[in-house]
C-alpha cells in the first residue's frame, strides 16, 4: 500500500486528524475548564484558551478538599484509588498466573471442570453478583476495609484464560528440558514461565490496574466512612451538590487528576510492553 | 557411563491405547544405540520412558544396577537433546548450560570448567552472551547439545535432534554427534525416522514397528539380513525390492521369469523375495533373466535407478549412469543374494550373504 498520491495523503491525514481531535477536544476542555475560577461557567459560553485559576483549583482539591461539597482532600482518595488498582492488578495478576499454572501443568481429577468454571464465570461482571458479595463482606465484617474493597473483585476468569493460553503456547519440551535440568514444578514456574510471561504480565497490569481504578459501583456501596473513598467517587460528589451551583471548575479539576495515573501507567509500562515484545522469542 | 537394561517393557495410555510392548534390550556401557521407525512406532515413546517423561506401564528400566521406574528424570543422570532443541529462550547461551548445573548445586568453578570446556567442545564460545533467538538453527542444535555435555550424564539421550536442519548441516551434525560421542564414551540412545541417519550413527541398530522390535543388530546386518520384510523395506535406500515369488524345485519362479537357485532353495512353494536394487546386474536376455519393462529413470550421479516392472510387479534397480535406457532391459541376480521371507508373516526364513561374507568380494557363480 505504498502510494505516492498527494489527495490520498490528504485524506488519510484529514481523517486521522479529525479522528484525534474528536478523541482530544472534550479533554482538552476539561482541561481548560479546570484553570478557570468557579464564576466562568455560568454565562453559557465555555472558554477555550487556558485561565489563571491553574494553581487554585488544583491547591484547593489536593489540599483541602472542596468545601462546598464537602468531600475530603483529593489526595487521600487519589492514595485510596491507587492503593485499590495497584492491589487489585497485582492480586489478580499473581493469582491468575497460579492458577493458570496449576491447570496447565499439573493432572489432576477434576482439572477440565475447574477451568471450564473459571471460563464461565468470564459471562459474569461484577453487577450481577454485586448483592449476594456485598451481603458476604457485610457479614464478614469488611464493610469500610480495604480488604474490602479488593478481594471480591481479585479473582480473575479473564487473565487466568489468558494466561492459561499462553502456557499453553509454550513447547512441552521446555518443561521436559527442565524436569531433566533438575528443576521441579516451582522452580520451573520461577526460572522459566514466570520470565517468559513478563510480556503478558505488564499488558494484564495495565488492563487491571485500569479496571481497578475505574471501579466505581463497588467502592460506592461498601464504603460509609469518607476516608475509604476512592477517587472516581470522589468526582461523583463534586458534582452532585445539593445545594446551589456546581463548581464546574473543580470537577474538571478531579476529573483531570483522576486520569493522570491510569494514563502515567500507560506510558510507563508501555515502554517495558514494546520491549518485551521486541526482546522475547518470535 | 552406564549399560541400560530394557525388560519386557511396555507402555499403555489411558483409555488402553498400547504404543509399546515387550521390549528387551540391554545396552552395553558406551555404546551407540539407535531406535529407528516410522512414526507413530513408538520409538519416542520408549526414548521417553528411559528419560522417565513418560511412565513405564510395565516392565522395567535399569540405568546401571539401578531400577528406574519410580525415579524423576533428573536423578537419572541421564541428559537429553530435543528435537525443537527446547533451549530457555530468555537465558543466554551460557545460563543455559548452566542452569542444570546450578540446579545441582554444583559449586560455581567447577560449573565455569565446564562450561568453557563444553564451549570449546562445540566451537560456540563466541556465541556464550548470546540469547538462542541470535543464532543460527546449527548453532541452537549445539547449545542443545552443550546442555547435555556439562552436565556429564551416564546416558545421553536424543529425540530426533537433526530433523529441524537442512539436508547439509544435517550430515555435518550427524558427524559432530558421532565423533563427539566416540571421544566421550558415553552410553547413547538416538531415535531417528531416518534410515541414513541411523545406518550412519549406530553400533547397533533398533528397528521398531507398532510398538515392538523387529530386528536389533549392527547396521550391516540389518542391512544384509533383514529380520522381516518391513525391516528390509524400511532400512536401505532405495528400498529393497518384495516380490512374490514361487520356489518349484531349485528354481524361482518369478512372474514369468525363471531364476536357477543354483543349490540355495530354502524352502519350496510361496514366498516372497527381496532383491537390494544395487545386486540386480542388467544382463543379456535369456535364461535366467529377468524381464524389465523400464518405466521412468532416477539420475543420483553416481549411479541411476531405474523403476520399472517384471511381470505385474514393480521393481527398482541401480545401474551405473552410462547404461543405455531402453524400454525392455534384463536383469539376474546372484541366488545368494536373495532373501527370502514367509509369504504370510513377512519373517526372514534363509537368504542373503552374512555382513562378515559380504565385506570380500563374492565371486558370480552365475
Amino acid at each position: 500500500m505504498v502510494e505516492n498520491r498527494p489527495f490520498l495523503n490528504f485524506l488519510t491525514h484529514l481523517v486521522l486528524i479529525l479522528g484525534i481531535a474528536t478523541v482530544v477536544f472534550p479533554v482538552y476542555l476539561a482541561f481548560i475548564a479546570s484553570t478557570r475560577g468557579p464564576t466562568e461557567f455560568m454565562s453559557g459560553l465555555v472558554p477555550l484558551t487556558p485561565g489563571d485559576h491553574f494553581l487554585d483549583n488544583y491547591g484547593t482539591l489536593l489540599g483541602a478538599g472542596s468545601t462546598r461539597a464537602g468531600t475530603l482532600p483529593f489526595l487521600s482518595m487519589l492514595g485510596n484509588s491507587l492503593i485499590m488498582a495497584v492491589l487489585v492488578a497485582v492480586g489478580k495478576i499473581a493469582i491468575s498466573i497460579i492458577s493458570a499454572f496449576a491447570i496447565v501443568y499439573f493432572r489432576f481429577p477434576g482439572r477440565v471442570i475447574a477451568f471450564w468454571l473459571i471460563f464461565m464465570t468470564l459471562m459474569l461482571p461484577i453487577e450481577v453478583r454485586i448483592l449476594p458479595t456485598y451481603k458476604v463482606i457485610a457479614d464478614l465484617g469488611m464493610l469500610n476495609s480495604y480488604s474490602g474493597l479488593v478481594i471480591p473483585v481479585i479473582a480473575s476468569a479473564t487473565a487466568t484464560f489468558l494466561f492459561r493460553q499462553f502456557f499453553l503456547t509454550i513447547p512441552e519440551e521446555m518443561m521436559e528440558a527442565a524436569r531433566v535440568d533438575g528443576a521441579g514444578p516451582m522452580k520451573f514456574f520461577w526460572d522459566i514461565l514466570l520470565p517468559l510471561s513478563r510480556t503478558n504480565i505488564a499488558a494484564l497490569f495495565i488492563i487491571m490496574f485500569i479496571f481497578g481504578w475505574n471501579q466505581y459501583l463497588w467502592p460506592l456501596l461498601i464504603t460509609t466512612e469518607p476516608q475509604y473513598y476512592t477517587v472516581v467517587m470522589g468526582i461523583k460528589r463534586l458534582a452532585a451538590v445539593l445545594d446551589g451551583d456546581t463548581q464546574w471548575n473543580l470537577v474538571m479539576t478531579g476529573v483531570i487528576l483522576a486520569a493522570l495515573p491510569p494514563v502515567l501507567v500507560i506510558i510507563f509500562m508501555q515502554r517495558l510492553f514494546v520491549k518485551g515484545l521486541v526482546e522475547t522469542e518470535k | 557411563m552406564a549399560s541400560i537394561n530394557v525388560e519386557n517393557v511396555g507402555k499403555i495410555y489411558t483409555g488402553g491405547v498400547r504404543a509399546v510392548s515387550g521390549i528387551e534390550l540391554d545396552i552395553a556401557d558406551g555404546e551407540f544405540i539407535v531406535l529407528v521407525g516410522p512414526s507413530g512406532c513408538g520409538k519416542s515413546t520408549l526414548l521417553r520412558m528411559i528419560a522417565g517423561l513418560e511412565s513405564i506401564s510395565e516392565g522395567e528400566v535399569k540405568i546401571g544396577p539401578r531400577v528406574v521406574n519410580n525415579v524423576e528424570p533428573a536423578d537419572r543422570d541421564i541428559a537429553m537433546v530435543f528435537q525443537n532443541y527446547a533451549l530457555y529462550p530468555h537465558m543466554t547461551v551460557k545460563q543455559n548450560l548452566e542452569y542444570g548445573l546450578k540446579n545441582r548445586k554444583t559449586p560455581r568453578e567447577e560449573i565455569d570448567t565446564r562450561v568453557a570446556e563444553a564451549a570449546r567442545m562445540l566451537e560456540i564460545g563466541q556465541y556464550l552472551e548470546r540469547k538462542p533467538k541470535a543464532l543460527s538453527g546449527g548453532q541452537r542444535q549445539r547449545v542443545a547439545m552443550g546442555r547435555a555435555i556439562v552436565r556429564k550424564p551416564a546416558v545421553f539421550l536424543f529425540d530426533e535432534p537433526l530433523s529441524n536442519l537442512d539436508a547439509k548441516l544435517r550430515v555435518s551434525m550427524r558427524g559432530e554427534i558421532k565423533r563427539l560421542q566416540r571421544r566421550l564414551g558415553t552410553t547413547s540412545i538416538y531415535v531417528t525416522h531416518d534410515q541414513l541417519e541411523a545406518m550412519t550413527l549406530a553400533d547397533r541398530l533398533v528397528v521398531l514397528n507398532g510398538g515392538k522390535i523387529e530386528q536389533v543388530g549392527a547396521p550391516l546386518e540389518v542391512y544384509h539380513a533383514p529380520a522381516s520384510t518391513f525391516v528390509a523395506s524400511f532400512i536401505g535406500s532405495p528400498a529393497m525390492n518384495l516380490v512374490k515369488a514361487e520356489l518349484h524345485g531349485d528354481r524361482l519362479a518369478i512372474g514369468p521369469a525363471m531364476i536357477d537357485l543354483k543349490g540355495f532353495a530354502p524352502t519350496s512353494g510361496a514366498v516372497t523375495v527381496g532383491m537390494r536394487a544395487e545386486d540386480l546386474r542388467l544382463v543379456e536376455a535369456g535364461d535366467n533373466a529377468l524381464p524389465f519393462r523400464l518405466e521412468y529413470a532416477e539420475e543420483l550421479g553416481s549411479q541411476r535407478l531405474v523403476h520399472g516392472t517384471v511381470g505385474d510387479q514393480s521393481v527398482t534397480a541401480a545401474v551405473s549412469p552410462e547404461t543405455p535406457l531402453t524400454p525392455e532391459m534384463s536383469f539376474t541376480i546372484d541366488p545368494r543374494r536373495l532373501h527370502f521371507f514367509d509369504k504370510e508373516t513377512g519373517k526372514r526364513l534363509a537368504g542373503g550373504i552374512p555382513a562378515e561374507a559380504r565385506l570380500a568380494p563374492v565371486e558370480p557363480v552365475i
